[in-house]
């Protein structure tokens, strides 16, 4: 009996709050809207229902401003969230659900300009057979290029965090200074850098280490624009800032006196570091890892602008299909296997190396 | 007072430490005996908390030598010293259990897992926290948090455990009860506490000596009753307890007593050694040994008219100006015998005959004398 009545109270209770309705009303919008512009529903009734949503919203919007102080507290997480959640539903929802549709979608004949929705699953197999290469390369560039950028960030995160002193501020700025020019400026740079009478093509030569770099494949026919070296290169230097800065913020972090205190332990140099330095150190090495790899894994300007043909990456075919062979449908299927790797081995990763209960 | 016979289990030979021009330690030398619950105390800069990183390793002595039962370890690094340190803020490792931070002296020596098991939990048997062993450090309160620290030192059986404020960061009552817990533990292991603290209370309460610092100087070293009834100096006197400095010129000397003539014109005979006729001197009188009223008793007593009287609960604090203007202190119980005198009575204060010291030197020397209320209210 007793229970009963609780349960009922903490039901109504649950379906009283005026926050419940408001966050309902923002999902139901936001689903209206892509329903609505991805073509799933037509006709004059879906837009009044989408109206009428969004007249409620803005009604819940016009009583977190203007109403009381308990309405107000009630409503305002959820009128801060509205900006962000109607953003994603505009941006990323419905995109996505179009890139969904467009990725089971065939062209009747060559000459038709927009393909129809047909369940073609084939433009899935086509995606993971012809494109495997590039997915295969993809995922290995952006995996290398994400330990290059840990083996070079590491240490230098390190010296800044433990022995930049009065200074770290400014080495802290030199890290981010690369940020000011444009993404594709720097690369461009890297161009005339690499370029085959460039500076370091011919220091390497004047050394006489071109034969030495060619057997370990990062030249190729003493040339280093156009090779893997040079695609992976770009993106270690692209990505390198994304390392830094988490893995300076978690070192940061820790109290040096825990570096005397192991030491007063016994501990030498070595395995304070081991014990007690790496493991603190470990969310900034877990987020800089992601906050690498994923963009590394989709980025297309540095295998279009250092690479060739035999180093295109993922993002470069799904901007050829996309923009040269108008092969949408193709180019969405790609887009979201991408997408569903990347997801799957994000979720991977976290399970194995999640750091959350790691302060 | 030093514990054990043979080598103490460290020594400081003519420390000096300086960074730059600014010298924190000078001079100092020490020895502590092996059991001993040594304190250091002084006010904050005082070097003492820079001695105790010289003898944990932390800090390299500019000149001078540190021995550890015997042997030089002036240059060793810390972690080849047995000694171990309990930090200010405990410095517990954020991201290991209760468990693994106490283990962590002995995995870094290596030793069989087994007896690594078995001394951690001894050692937090000790310290009363073996229901916590996989707890992390944030789910403790600060008292067990100190605790761990404590236990995190002690499992290695260090030749001597250093101390740096470790009750600083806790409440009163908390801190009041960890000052019995630390000895209790430092019994029961018997292992030397060298012990800083800037808090006197806690220096008497708990050590069997204590070394008093002053501006990179060890101004004395004695028992706790040393210090407080036989204070070397006016800084000592001043520092430990609350004391009335009363300045004065000796009149004659003949043998250990001393007649000094106060500047408020009251002549006292008192004790101290090495002292001649005219010097410039302070004779110390603590407040808890003047009785106030009564008859003048000769040579130990001056009068005064009481500007002030402080119930303190278990205890009435009295204030009165001397004809020169300086302000005396007395403590007597609130459930006393005597009659009270209230403020504006002229009374005269007596004390008992090893109630005053004679120091060398002026109270100003001290800097603040805490029998002149206004000078420590200015000050707070």
């Amino acid at each position: 009996m007793n229970l009963v009545v609780d349960r009922r109270t903490r039901l109504a209770k649950f379906f009283d709050r005026a926050d419940f309705v408001g966050l309902g009303t923002m999902l139901l919008l936001a689903l209206g809207i892509v329903a609505v512009g991805a073509g799933w529903v037509n006709g004059d009734a879906a837009r009044l229902v989408v109206i009428a949503l969004g007249a409620v919203l803005v009604g819940i919007i016009a009583m977190a401003v203007m109403g009381n102080g308990e309405v107000r507290r009630k409503l305002a997480p959820y009128g801060l969230l509205k900006p962000g959640i109607l953003w994603l539903a505009l941006f990323f929802l419905a995109p996505v659900w179009s890139l969904f549709v467009m990725s089971l979608s065939a062209k009747e004949s060559r000459f038709d300009f927009w393909p129809d929705f047909s369940w073609h699953w084939d433009n899935y197999r086509t995606a993971l057979t012809e494109f495997r290469p590039q997915f295969v390369r993809s995922f290995s560039y952006a995996g290398i290029a994400t330990l290059l950028t840990l083996i070079i960030g590491f240490p230098l995160a390190y010296v800044i965090a433990f022995r930049g002193g009065r200074y770290k501020t400014i080495l802290l700025g030199l890290v981010v200074v690369p940020f000011f020019t444009s993404y594709l400026i720097r690369t461009l740079a890297w161009q005339n850098l690499l370029a085959d009478s460039g500076p370091i093509v011919s220091i390497i030569d004047d050394l006489r280490l071109t034969g030495l770099f060619e057997s370990l494949n990062i030249m190729e026919n003493g040339k280093l624009m156009n090779t893997p070296a040079a695609v992976i290169g770009g993106l270690t230097y692209n990505f390198l800032p994304f390392m830094v800065l988490p893995i300076y913020v978690s070192m940061e972090k820790i109290d040096v006196r825990l570096l005397d205190a192991a030491h007063d332990l016994y501990s030498t140099g070595r395995r304070a570091f081991r014990k007690v330095v790496l493991p603190l150190t470990f969310p900034g090495i877990f987020a800089g890892t992601l906050l690498t790899f994923i963009p590394a894994a989709g980025d297309f300007i540095n295998a279009a602008l250092l690479g060739s043909p035999n180093t295109t990456m993922i993002g470069n075919s799904i901007q050829d299909q996309f923009i040269r062979q108008n092969n949408w449908p193709v180019a969405g299927a790609m887009s979201l296997v991408l997408m569903a790797i990347i997801t799957v081995a994000v979720m991977i990763y976290t399970k194995f190396l999640g750091t959350e209960d790691l302060v | 007072m030093q514990g054990g016979a043979g080598v103490p289990v460290i020594t400081l030979e003519n420390i000096r430490k300086q960074y730059g021009t600014f010298v924190a330690v000078d001079g100092a030398n020490l020895s502590i005996g092996q059991g001993e619950f040594f304190a250091m105390l002084g006010p904050s800069g005082c070097g003492k908390t820079t001695t105790l990183k010289m003898i944990a390793g932390f800090e390299q002595p500019t000149e001078g030598r540190i021995l550890l039962e015997g042997v030089d370890v002036s240059t060793v690094p810390p972690y080849k010293r047995n000694v171990n340190t309990v930090f200010q803020q405990y410095a517990l490792f954020p991201h290991m259990t209760v468990f693994d931070n106490v283990a962590f002296g002995p995995r870094s020596k290596k030793l069989d897992s087994s007896t690594i098991k078995s001394r951690v939990m001894e050692m937090l048997e000790v310290v009363r926290l073996a229901d916590f062993a996989q707890r992390r450090p944030a789910q403790l309160s600060g008292g067990q948090q100190q605790r761990v620290a404590l236990a995190r030192a002690l499992v290695n059986y260090p030749s001597a455990l250093l101390l740096d404020e470790p009750l600083a960061a806790l409440d009163l009552k908390l801190r009041e009860a960890m000052q019995l817990e630390l000895k209790r533990i430092q019994r029961e292991v018997g292992i030397t506490f060298v012990f800083v603290t800037h808090d006197q209370g806690e220096a008497l309460t708990m050590s069997d000596r204590i070394a008093v610092m002053n501006e990179g100087h060890i101004e004395m070293v004695g028992t706790p009753e040393d210090i407080y009834d036989r204070p070397s100096s006016v800084f000592v006197a001043s520092f430990i307890g609350s004391a009335n400095l009363l300045p004065g010129v000796v009149e004659s000397v003949s043998g250990s007593s001393v007649t000094v003539r106060l500047s408020c014109g009251a002549v006292v005979d008192s004790s101290g050694s090495d002292f001649a006729t005219g010097e410039s001197v302070t004779v110390m009188i603590r407040p808890e040994r003047i009785t106030p009223g009564g008859e003048a008793i000769a040579g130990r007593s001056i009068s005064g008219e009481i500007t002030d009287l402080v119930f303190q609960g278990p205890s009435v604090r009295l204030i009165a100006r001397l004809a020169d203007g300086t302000e005396v202190g007395a403590v007597v119980g609130s459930h006393t015998n005597l009659t009270i005198p209230r403020p504006g009575d002229r009374v005269t204060m007596s004390w008992d005959a090893q109630g005053s010291f004679v120091l060398k030197g002026h109270p100003e020397m001290a800097g603040s004398t805490t029998s002149n209320l206004d000078h420590v209210e200015a000050n707070l």
